[in-house]
């Protein structure tokens, strides 16, 4: 596992949190966050470089490069339809499962060229975990099982049951289901069920996770949870949000991306977007002038 | 026929109805008829398939008459187990033939054909629908049975010391008739499998995909579990179709009335002795009932076996609009 | 810096060889058809001739056996009549389903019962009306029309089922759009509903006289076979199918010839039924 061989940057132990909180007297500003948070695993970087995607004949994504910094969150916003989603499945190649559908560039991870003859896309996805926008536990498999699923294809045996529980816990959900395990997946609450989505994700552990609106299925109490959660992921994961919700993109994001018709309009500083976009048209629909 | 009448919500017409009002009743109750017709049918039919099978049943009783190994109709004897015995070996055989590689089919144009070969694939194996009964066991008399002779000989041989292995091969036997209905129940069990992998959401198998599995992988973590019970349902109305199919049996099972000791050895089955005796028996009440009552047999086998079959169809497809299979038993 | 794991050698193994597996079944799947196809040409096309279908069998067990003229036109016929009974009783249901029923428990009631009905063994169709019409000597002993019902029997959940998709799809707007200018229901379903839905109500009552154009069984005890010619539906028919059961059985190989003949023909006429429905199919779908 490519994760088992990352260096570890081993900061302060996280029971020494409480004890280091009341010395930021301010709410860091979002740029400082990645900084305010020590990193436990160095995450990759993802970089695009021109890349296009298709659907049959319809251009999708129009040559947009752009790097995602590691342990940093970066979210993609933009009106429905603009490509955002697109761009991020093509990532994990998720992209080119959809009949018809084709993508060309580059995305590399760190060095790693992704769309390289030699990559099989089954070995990116295990990299590169997802989260989809409505919960997708299995139905037929329990709660143990919906977490384990990723960890069997690989045969591992041994050490399952750790993994299910270290990732039920990195997911924030082990105390609410810890004495339900056997229990069907579905019988679960909507946030709940993302958040086993989540711990399935990272029980594979992959380097980046990609997650595609992964609140829009649910209510404002579970999307505070989510949120929470991805302050916490980061630590570990370079993660890339795609949401429509601005607010979102604004509380979770280090970075923010702009897309418009499939082309990337800006992107930089998460607080910059939304307080002095340099471009008219990022402006104009953080206002809320179009939608 | 429209005196002072009350229009929902207890809202008095006043005035004259609309003209319509009259043929708008008898479109209703005429079609509602119909509907009820059906129903009507069939009862009646299984009340005279009971009473036409009656003289059997009351001289030799339900039991007697499905668990004696005795079907002499020269000796007015009647025990119809040989014949249950072959349908439901026939029945098994072309289970055990037809389902996988129906579902290997299903699975294959589902998930792995490419998009530009998925309809003709589709249409092909509907064609094997397409072929009549009565051409299939011509197909079966004449190329069939002595083509493969030499092979199951080889088998029965080779395997000897298997149970229901080993001895002669007839011509026309048990696995003949078993692999000429797995042929002819493929279409169905396929084209339901299909029906319900297609219910198969998109999410789940997105879910199994973004975890890193191959398609293999993805088919038995996402598609297989979720279609389990339709598999299950298209398999069981196979069954159906398998126990019900007639005219091909009867040409290729060698229509001798006992149990064979081997799959390769010549049997019955309860359509094929119908279709088979029928002409025979139409003067001999005592037979003529019996085959009745073998038909009445096949009828409630049937009968069960669809009402299983729809329910765990029923059960997978419960999210999806109604289509199930069209088509007809043979 | 980060590697992408390869996939382990063993998954990829078993996904090659699982994704080969179905492959050939779908493949094995096929090996009937062209094996069917194959046979029917080669022993099929040399007993076609003119007189194959301009004689009647002849009855003779040595020499000529003659050809199949009052099959196919007892096959025509008796198919023409079981259509006649069944397509407007199948349509009429499935209207009944969709414009009245819907989801009511009685409606429910009747739409399980007819999928049962496309589970009942064709024979016990035959036997049915065997015991209803032929044993009660109604208009005498076997005769085709007696044939027919039974074939309608058979046909009739099929037309309902197909007939109920069509018209499922036929949108609730355009009805609702007749309704709200005031058009009484019958006319809606005259005007609107039906000519929407007619494409596909011919599409799926073709494919259902296709498959009852090939039945053999039910006409085993109603229709019974004569011989000769006949166009009076009240008299005992020949039919293809049954022509082909009966000179399967006899093993002589001028009338087995024509067994193959006789077969051909048949597949032939189901086929273009069966292509013509698809035709009318995709005519509607560009419209």
């Amino acid at each position: 596992m490519s994760s088992q061989s990352k260096e570890v940057r081993v900061s302060a132990e996280p029971g020494d949190q409480p004890a280091a909180a009341p010395v930021v007297t301010q709410v860091p500003a979002p740029t400082d966050r990645a900084a305010a948070r020590e990193v436990r695993t160095v995450a990759p970087t993802v970089a695009i470089q021109d890349l296009h995607a298709y659907y049959g004949d319809q251009h999708a994504v129009r040559g947009v490069s752009m790097t995602y910094a590691a342990n940093e969150v970066t979210a993609m916003i933009g009106p429905s339809g603009c490509g955002k989603s697109t761009l991020v499945r093509c990532i994990n190649r998720m992209h080119e499962e959809i009949v018809g559908a084709r993508a060309q560039g580059t995305v590399t991870l760190d060095e790693a060229d992704l769309y390289d003859d030699d990559v099989d896309p089954v070995s990116v996805r295990r990299t590169i975990g997802m989260v989809f926008q409505k919960p997708n536990p299995f139905p037929t498999m329990s709660i143990f099982d919906n977490v384990a699923a990723g960890l069997r294809l690989t045969g591992r045996r041994g050490d399952v049951k750790d993994r299910v529980e270290t990732s039920l816990r990195g997911a924030g959900l082990w105390d609410e289901v810890k004495d339900r395990l056997a229990r069907p997946g579905m019988g679960l609450s909507g946030g709940q069920q993302q958040r086993l989505c989540i711990a399935r994700t990272i029980a594979v552990e992959p380097d980046v996770i990609i997650m595609d609106e992964p609140c829009s299925a649910l209510d404002p109490v579970a999307t505070l949870r989510i949120e929470e959660l991805i302050e916490e992921l980061k630590r570990d994961y370079t993660i890339i949000i795609v949401t429509h919700n601005m607010q979102q993109a604004a509380r979770v994001a280090d970075k923010t991306a702009f897309m418009l018709t499939g082309e990337l309009v800006e992107f930089t500083d998460t607080r910059t977007i939304f307080t002095n976009p340099s471009d008219t048209r990022t402006e104009e629909y953080v206002t809320g002038k179009f939608g | 026929m429209e005196a002072a009448t009350i229009q929902h919500g207890g809202r008095p017409e006043s005035g004259r109805p609309p003209p319509s009002r009259l043929p708008d009743r008898l479109l209703r109750w005429g079609l509602t008829g119909i509907a009820a017709g059906v129903l009507v049918l069939i009862g009646y039919f299984f009340i005279r398939l009971y009473l036409e099978s009656r003289p059997v049943f009351s001289s030799y009783g339900v039991v007697n008459f499905i668990f004696t190994d005795a079907w002499i109709p020269s000796k007015d004897q009647f025990g119809a187990l040989p014949l249950i015995v072959g349908t439901l070996i026939t029945a098994t055989i072309a289970l055990v033939i037809g389902v996988p590689v129906a579902v290997a089919s299903a699975l294959y144009v589902t998930e792995l054909a490419p998009p530009r070969v998925r309809q003709p694939l589709v249409i092909l194996v509907e064609l094997l629908a397409a072929v009549p009964s009565v051409v299939y066991g011509l197909w079966g008399v004449f190329v069939l049975i002595p083509k493969l002779r030499p092979a199951e000989q080889w088998v029965s041989d080779t395997l000897s010391f298997l149970p229901f292995l080993g001895g002669t091969v007839a011509g026309p036997n048990y696995f003949i008739a078993g692999l000429i209905l797995a042929i002819m129940i493929l279409p169905i069990v396929a084209a339901i499998s299909r029906e319900v992998m297609a219910t198969v959401p998109v999410e789940q198998k997105e879910a199994a995909l973004a975890l890193g599995a191959t398609r293999w992988e993805m088919i038995r973590m996402a598609v297989l579990p979720y279609s389990r019970a339709g598999i299950s349902g298209a398999a069981m109305l196979g069954l159906g179709r398998a126990i019900g199919e007639t005219i091909a049996a009867t040409l290729v099972i060698g229509n001798a009335p006992k149990i064979a000791e081997s799959i390769f050895g010549q049997g019955y089955t309860l359509a094929a002795v119908i279709a088979n005796e029928f002409g025979e028996a139409a003067a001999t009440p005592t037979h003529r009932a019996a085959l009745i009552a073998a038909g009445l047999v096949l009828f409630v086998l049937t009968l069960v076996i669809n009402f299983v079959a729809r329910y765990f169809v029923g059960r997978s497809q419960r999210a999806m609009t109604r289509s199930v299979p069209t088509g007809m038993a043979g | 810096m980060t590697t992408i794991a390869p996939v382990a050698p063993r998954r990829r193994r078993t996904d090659k060889t699982m994704r080969g597996v179905l492959l050939a079944g779908t493949l094995i799947a096929l090996v009937p058809l062209v094996f069917v196809v194959y046979y029917l040409l080669k022993q099929g096309l040399g007993a076609l001739s003119w007189s194959f279908f301009t004689s009647d069998p002849s009855g003779r067990f040595l020499g000529d056996p003659g050809g199949v003229r009052s099959a196919i036109v007892g096959t025509v016929l008796i198919v023409g009549l079981a259509s006649v009974i069944a397509v407007p009783l199948g349509i009429g249901i499935a209207l009944y389903l969709v414009e009245y029923g819907k989801a009511s428990r009685f409606a429910n009631v009747v739409r399980y019962f007819v999928d049962v009905m496309t589970g009942v063994p064709s024979i016990v169709f035959g036997l049915f009306i065997y015991i209803v019409l032929v044993l009660s000597g109604i208009g005498g002993n076997f005769a085709g029309w007696k044939g027919s019902i039974a074939l309608a029997l058979l046909m009739l959940p099929v037309v309902s089922r197909s007939a109920e998709v069509v018209l499922n799809l036929v949108p609730d707007s355009l009805r609702e759009s007749a309704l709200a200018l005031g058009s009484p229901r019958w006319r809606v379903v005259a005007r609107i509903v039906l000519p929407t839905a007619m494409p596909g109500l011919v599409t799926g009552s073709l494919l259902a006289i296709a498959r009852g154009a090939g039945e053999t069984a039910p006409l085993l005890f109603t229709a019974f076979a004569v011989n000769s010619t006949t166009w009076n539906l009240g008299n005992q028919m020949n039919s293809l199918p049954i022509q082909i059961f009966n000179d399967v059985r006899q093993a002589q190989s001028n009338i087995v010839e024509r067994a193959w003949g006789a077969a051909l023909t048949l597949v032939l006429m189901i086929l273009a039924l069966t292509l013509l429905a698809r035709l009318i199919q995709r005519r509607s779908r560009i419209a």
